[in-house]
């Protein structure tokens, strides 16, 4: 099922009626998700992901715009009647019911041409919970599950209607570490396997970028980009997105173009064509970095941090918006720890120039 | 752990407690023990040196009067009539009154005025309601007046008033004056423990009650009361105890002669029995109908616990 937004808002009136100021949660939302793809909306708290997630559920009415499932405009449509399953970030399973009767109560409300026999009924939730792998848990109360055996019921009550499309709101918060790598692969397969429309919440851009099939990225109620997940990272649209996307993240240093060289401080780092003479905000990706003995940018050597594969090399650069730049290397290149300083050359397709003013990216060529 | 040395310290800010405690709870249970197995008990005889012999005499003498059988039936009567209603009134109000907005506190207030009202002086304001009925003929001619606002009602409506409360009403009038007082002076604490629990009660499961669709008598039944069946199980576990001990209401309506003028006692219960005991010097007697009742409340509480270990999600 196609899900359509069309110029989608939601707005909160002030709680001070008199002076107060109207909080515009989601601002003027267009986005259209293809037919059976996994979408993960991607952002800070306090973004808008979630009111956007309960208006495609119905939980909440959107201020202005239109939402579509495929054909059908559903923005008139109460929750119940709009096919949706929903997994809560806390899951929601009603405590004193067991797993299996946590999976059978949506279907236990179907009325009219929908309704089924029992054994029916049975059929659908055994097959739910061994798509989610539970099928020997049907006896246990929640209390009585791991996080991620909650999780996993959730997922298999809100599948087992069989829902035009799936939202999960925050669905690996509440899980450990290890437990997250695992379950989002898990929805990745249960998703794929059902082949439904999913859309997903985070502020986890690892976990947004690892799942999704298209990955968009909020800021204080505004779409900020839309894309696949690597074309995201590789070329994003303003420095918000840049900062967001990445672990570690973007290394941002405040420079200038002058005659078509880069300079960061007094070091020209890049040769670049189509810029004008300016200002700008420099962001170079960690793994931008190489180490040159007569690289043209010097920063202060700090320490190395030893990861096996590679090496995480933490210096320190008078031009640097963060206290600390940090690159990844190849654990091949020695770092002479007894160097004052680092020299590195720079990846071009790995070095973003912003606008000082609007952060907005500015396209250049490299010379 | 506290220090050994420090242990002396705790027990000396104990003291002034234990003391109190001993001396006004715990002997004057041990001492109610005591006179309720003494046969013939007599407070000021004892002083002068006399012995009792100790057996089960007062018990047996209490289980034959008819007087305290009447006791007995009209409380458990009030109990099981009572305790059911108001608990079931009192969720409702409390579901309705969580799922408004507008007004709320102000009718959460309205609605917990009784429990801050003297239940005797309410007892006269119903006592006043539900009158009726003088008999305010001279010479022969009867006029039969109405005097209490609930007759008035019924006859607006083209009824017949009742006899609610006078001389010469019937028991099952008084019953069921009884029970309309004891159940609204019951409500307030029910509704403000059934509301507590709904207000913890996380959104989120109406909200995935939402989605799938429940039907709202469904989504009382099978989420609100299992979810709030804790609070359930302590309202109608407290609100047991609290009618096994019923006086004070009917002394409210009916005054100390726990009955309507002409059948005085009729109306009377175990806590009234007991204070009707004590002016007699029957102390023995008093305890043994004390212990009668303890052991009443002690086996219906240990049932409700049992039941609610069922039917109670913790």
């Amino acid at each position: 099922m196609k899900v359509v937004l069309q110029n989608l808002t939601k707005v909160f009136p002030s709680r001070d009626k008199k002076n107060g100021t109207d909080v515009v949660a989601v601002n003027d939302f267009t986005l259209e998700i293809p037919d059976g793809k996994l979408i993960g909306l991607l952002g800070p708290s306090g973004c808008g992901k979630s009111t956007t997630l309960y208006m495609i559920s119905g939980l909440q009415k959107p201020t202005g715009g239109k939402i579509f499932f495929g054909d059908d405009d559903v923005t008139e449509l109460s929750t119940e009647n709009r096919g949706i399953g929903l997994v809560f970030q806390n899951y929601a399973l009603y405590p004193h019911m067991t797993v299996l009767q946590n999976i059978l109560f949506p279907l236990q409300n179907l009325k009219g041409a929908d309704k089924m026999t029992k054994d029916q009924m049975l059929e659908r939730a055994h097959q739910a919970a061994k798509l989610v792998q539970i099928d020997e848990l049907m006896d246990r109360k929640p209390s009585e599950l791991s996080g991620g055996q909650q999780q996993r019921v959730a997922i298999a009550r809100a599948l087992v209607k069989m829902p035009r499309v799936l939202l999960l709101d925050e669905p690996l918060s509440n899980l450990d570490a290890r437990l997250r790598l695992q379950t989002r692969e898990e929805i990745r397969r249960i998703q794929k396997e059902t082949g439904i429309t999913t859309v997903f919440v985070t502020h986890d851009q690892e976990e947004a970028m690892s799942i999704s099939d298209m990955i968009v990225v909020m800021k204080l109620g505004v779409v900020q980009q839309v894309g696949k997940p690597q074309d995201v990272y590789d070329d994003p649209i303003n420095l918000f997105v840049a900062k967001f996307l990445g672990t570690p993240p973007i290394n941002v240093l405040s420079g200038r173009v002058e005659n078509g060289v880069v300079y960061i401080g007094d070091d020209a780092v890049l040769n670049v064509s189509g810029v004008d003479d300016r200002e700008v905000i420099i962001g170079i990706r960690p793994e931008g970095f190489e180490l040159d003995e007569n690289g043209p940018l010097c920063c202060e050597l700090s320490n190395v941090e030893v990861m096996g594969r590679d090496v995480s090399v933490v210096s320190r650069h008078s031009a640097s918006l963060n206290p600390l730049i940090r690159s990844i290397i190849d654990a091949d290149n020695k770092v002479d720890l007894g160097s004052a300083v680092v020299r590195y050359r720079v990846k071009p397709h790995k070095f973003f120039l912003f606008d000082k003013e609007t952060e907005e990216r500015i396209l250049y060529e490299v010379k | 752990m506290v220090d050994s040395k420090q242990q002396w310290k705790a027990w000396l800010y104990l003291l002034p407690a234990i003391v109190l405690l001993l001396v006004f709870t715990v002997w004057p249970i041990i001492n109610t023990v005591r006179m309720a197995f003494m046969e013939g008990y007599n407070g000021l005889a004892i002083v002068g040196g006399a012995t009792f012999k100790f057996g089960i005499g007062n018990f047996a003498k209490v289980i034959s009067f008819t007087s305290f059988k009447t006791s007995l039936y009209n409380t458990m009567l009030l109990c099981v009539l009572t305790v059911p209603i108001s608990t079931f009134l009192a969720l409702l109000i409390a579901v309705a009154l969580n799922s408004i907005r507008p007004l709320q506190k102000t009718l959460q207030t309205i609605f917990f005025l009784p429990y801050v009202t003297n239940s005797i002086a309410i007892g006269m304001v119903f006592a006043a309601m539900f009158n009726i009925v003088g008999n305010m003929g001279t010479d022969g001619h009867d006029i039969i007046i109405t005097a209490g606002i609930i007759n008035n009602c019924i006859e607006f409506f083209g009824g017949e008033p009742i006899n609610w409360i006078n001389a010469g009403s019937s028991y099952w009038a008084n019953i069921t004056v009884m029970v309309v007082y004891i159940v609204w002076n019951a409500l307030p604490f029910k509704i403000l423990v059934l509301l507590g629990g709904l207000q913890s009660v996380n959104k989120q499961y109406y909200d995935a009650a939402k989605v799938d669709g429940t039907p709202r008598a469904r989504v009382f039944t099978r989420i609100t009361v299992p979810l709030l069946s804790p609070m359930l199980a302590y309202v109608i576990i407290t609100g047991f105890i609290g009618g096994f001990k019923e006086y004070s209401s009917i002394v409210g309506i009916f005054g100390e002669d726990m009955g309507p003028a002409g059948a005085p006692r009729r109306l009377n219960t175990i806590v009234g029995y007991i204070y009707d005991a004590l002016p007699k010097m029957n102390y023995g007697q008093a305890s043994a109908a004390a212990l009668i009742l303890f052991a009443i409340i002690f086996v219906v509480t240990m049932i409700n616990l049992q039941v609610s270990k069922k039917r109670v999600h913790y």
